[in-house]
């Protein structure tokens, strides 16, 4: 281990998370591999080692024995500062080398306020800032994750993204990039045969103008280059690969836990969540392999949690059995079972039995919209009848905590709306002294709310989101809305969702604005400990740009979006046909009642969409 | 099955993990090496497993301490080679065996240390520290549960010598490990307080030795 770093180490909080070392950690011989591949995750280790797609990502491509895959995060704040005074570069943890022995610099981005550190470990690495000033092949800057659907804010720093799943992808493009540096390939000459692999977005072989009032004029692509760049699926969940020998932190992380996904993509189609339309088509795993994932993960691993991970746990149709099947090895073990994201509509009596011999926890109902009007609006089939059902069904199980999620801000939102979600608290907590068996331990209903961000390749991506200080007059009528003792409310405050509204359906230009705010300390921006909204407005303000202009206008359907350029599989026309629906107040069937032919099958070839 | 002890090191990238860190990773190596800790009854069950004196997050071991009680019969002798097949990096099970001794009869801890100096010469500060630990008490500062307040450390240090090292000073000292318990950052602490001009740039050390009151090897 490096000497300066002995010394630092001791001072910072929690300096296990920067040493490595970890069980089922891959160490490989340098000498022995071609290429070395820095995966980055732009957020603090608790975070990233509690993230299924770094872990499986980082299995597959080690899986290639010309490749050695190390992990970095980015440290927090003390020990940030520390590596500064010290001098000492961001280094990976498995070798500790720093990056500048890595060939290729690989960030999952999940979420726009990781942007900023993002640029920060670019710059930690050594290396310039912009693709246009990195001349050479290597090293290569990469970006995959959810939030290269949206890429362009990001376009100016970043050499290539991802788009979709990255189990095929990321080995298909590391076979290219061997060969380019074996060959000596020039960097525009790889990135121009890059942009071939399916999934694939090389942003400086696309041309972008813009009107005078902003918008886009006109997207153009490079002789060669796709029109539009089709998201990458993996057709089969099953073959797939799944590690179960992850990594076991040594130290504790946010979820320390074995996590079986169920399936990818949802049946549901709410039409503010952009989760349920950029994950589709619909693939699920035979609950054969996530009982034998399940139990090998818990072995090799020595975990006393295994968590069902999916956008809408209680759709999946074997639930039941593949419950029994987990359990039948949890129970003697006193291993934890947990089910997160189950719908209020179909929480069963039956599933919570069976997890109750384990363990109970509160229970969690993102409700969203506060009037049965607004919920089918935005299609969100939950009704308040379903969510009386299951709680006087909890409530008479013993359970006496409720958390009730909601968003304010959605397209055709009223005054009366608002109110509603705090009747339908109160209802809540009459429901629990009709049904309660033990009512001396009190009840707790918990109302949560954050303001609506309309995200790209939704229904809603043209709509424009409410101002902050709006979002704070339907605040206030909520809070004197509600009046029983037993219902408590959060909220959480708008800055944050102005800026993300601002940087999801973001364009090009704001690349200097990312830059300028990173220069004036912007980093690990999704901590509220390091989050500054004025240093983003002003950001803003000096490049001519306004957070109005990209969060609360809302878009011409015929406008050029800044990500049309990305084919997630889900037309257009679909999600402009979601969104009159919605303003009709009309439901759409969920996939297992009826395709409503989105589009996103075109991505399987000879798959089946498992709506 | 009755109490097994383990004398495990915790070494390298190892020493960084904190001890409500380790007890969780112990016991699941355990678990990953199918070996079913026994828990304890009552309301809130937990595992029985317990090390002897927890380590300061930085500090080396090579004669850590764990007794715990398993479900099942196993062979102490194999334990080791079950074990270290799933360890994390730097922590390394020397042995399994029944306990001898009881923890509260572990009295002195056998330690070394390293006392770098940047920019002074080595020979002349291993000459100071020998004078300065010469001293028939050593009184400082030390927070307590109350407070802070003023503590001689020197009673329960037992022996302490010094050697020249390439860039440090070497230290081997043995030293009280319970009642009193000494942490060894207070011999740097100490230094700090007392004879500034003698504290090390960094300070680093490692605990080589469990003893008994009478010196004889804790068991
Ligand atoms: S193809 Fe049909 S079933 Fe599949 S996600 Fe789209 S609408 Fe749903």
């Amino acid at each position: 281990m490096d000497k300066r770093l002995e010394r630092i180490l001791p001072r910072v909080q929690k300096p296990a998370r920067y040493t490595g070392g970890e069980y089922n950690q891959i160490i490989k011989e340098k000498s022995s591999v071609d290429l070395r591949v820095a995966f980055c995750f732009p957020d603090t280790y608790e975070i990233g080692m509690s993230n299924l797609g770094m872990s499986i990502l980082y299995h597959t491509m080690n899986s290639l024995d010309y490749v050695w895959c190390e992990r970095v995060f980015a440290p927090w704040g003390d020990m940030y500062d520390e590596m500064k005074r010290a001098g000492i570069p961001l280094y990976a943890l498995e070798s500790g080398d720093s990056l500048d022995a890595f060939d290729v610099l690989a960030f999952s981005v999940g979420y726009e306020m990781a942007y900023t550190t993002v640029l920060d470990m670019i710059d930690q690495a050594g290396l310039p800032l912009k693709s246009s000033e990195r001349t050479a092949l290597l090293p290569l800057v990469i970006v995959g994750g959810s939030a290269a659907v949206n890429a362009e804010p990001m376009t100016e720093f970043i050499d290539l993204f991802l788009i979709g799943e990255g189990e095929e992808m990321n080995n298909e493009l590391l076979a290219l990039l061997r060969t380019a540096k074996h060959e000596g390939w020039s960097k525009s000459e790889f990135l121009r045969r890059a942009s071939r692999i399916g999934g694939v977005y090389v942003p400086s072989l696309y041309e972008v103008s813009y009107h005078r009032d902003g918008t886009i004029a006109s997207f153009r692509a490079a002789e060669g280059a796709p029109e539009r760049v089709l998201k990458r699926v993996v057709v089969d969940l099953d073959s797939a690969p799944y590690p179960t020998n992850p990594i076991v932190p040594s130290t504790e992380v946010v979820h320390d836990r074995v996590n079986l996904e169920l399936f990818r993509g949802c049946v549901r189609g709410c039409r503010f969540c952009q989760a349920g339309y950029i994950y589709r088509p619909i693939r699920a795993k035979k609950p054969e392999t996530l009982i034998r994932q399940g139990v090998e993960a818990l072995q090799n691993t020595g975990h006393e949690d295994v968590t069902l991970l999916s956008l809408s746990t209680s759709d999946y149709r074997p639930l039941a059995g593949l419950c029994d099947g987990l359990l039948e090895y949890c129970e003697s073990r006193s291993i934890g079972l947990s089910l997160p994201s189950l719908r209020a509509d179909n929480f069963s009596m039956e599933i919570m039995e069976k997890l109750q011999k384990v363990r109970k926890s509160g229970l969690t109902f993102a409700v969203e919209g506060g009037s049965q009007r607004l919920r089918d609006a935005i299609n969100k089939n939950v009704t308040e009848e379903d969510l009386l059902n299951t709680c006087a069904i909890a409530f008479a199980g013993g359970w006496n905590t409720v958390k009730l999620y909601y968003m304010l801000g959605l397209p055709t939102e009223t005054d009366e709306d608002i109110i509603g979600i705090a009747d339908m608290a109160g209802r809540i907590v009459h429901c629990w002294r009709e049904n309660a068996k033990n009512k001396n331990r009190g009840v707790k209903i918990t109302v949560s709310t954050s303001c609506f961000i309309p995200k790209p390749h939704s229904p809603f991506q043209w709509e424009a989101q409410i101002s902050r200080e709006e979002y704070l007059r339907r605040v206030s009528l909520l809070r004197a809305s509600i009046n029983s003792r037993n219902v408590i409310y959060n909220w959480h405050d708008a800055d944050t969702s102005v800026v993300e509204a601002v940087l999801s359906r973001g364009d090009r230009r704001l690349g200097p604005v990312l830059e300028e705010v990173w220069r004036n300390g912007g980093r690990l921006e999704a901590w509220s400990d390091y989050f500054d909204f004025q240093r983003w407005m002003e950001a803003l303000d000096h490049h001519g740009l306004s957070a109005e202009f990209y969060a609360s206008r809302e878009r011409r359907t015929d406008e050029i979006l800044p990500w049309d350029v990305i084919d997630v599989g889900v037309r257009k026309e679909h999600l402009k046909r979601e969104r009159e629906k919605c303003f009709a107040s009309e439901l759409t069937p969920d996939c297992r009642h009826k395709c409503s032919a989105c589009g996103a099958l075109r991505l399987m070839e000879g798959g089946k969409c498992d709506g | 099955m009755d109490k097994l002890r383990l004398r495990f090191e915790k070494t390298g990238r190892a020493v960084y993990i904190s001890h409500l860190d380790l007890m969780h990773t112990l016991q699941r190596a355990f678990s990953r090496a199918g070996l079913e800790l026994k828990y304890s009854e009552g309301f809130n069950p937990h595992p029985q497993i317990s090390i002897a004196l927890p380590l300061s997050v930085g500090m080396s071991s090579v004669c850590e301490i764990l007794d715990f009680k398993l479900m099942t019969e196993a062979d102490p002798a194999q334990l080791p080679v079950h074990l270290n097949a799933v360890m994390p990096e730097g922590i390394r099970v020397v042995e399994c065996y029944e306990p001898v001794h009881k923890v509260s009869q572990l009295k002195y801890l056998e330690i070394t240390g390293t006392f770098e100096y940047d920019a002074r010469p080595v020979s002349e500060m291993k000459n100071t520290l020998e004078t300065f630990f010469a001293r028939e008490s050593i009184v400082i500062t030390k927070k307590t549960k109350r407070g802070e307040g003023p503590s001689d450390i020197r009673p329960a240090i037992r022996s302490i010598a010094f050697a020249e090292g390439k860039d440090a000073v070497l230290l081997r000292a043995v030293i009280s490990a319970q009642e009193p318990t000494l942490n060894p950052t207070l011999l740097a602490d100490a230094l700090r307080q007392l004879s500034p001009a003698t504290e090390p740039d960094f300070a680093q050390f490692e605990r080589i030795e469990n003893y008994l009151e009478n010196m004889e090897i804790f068991r």
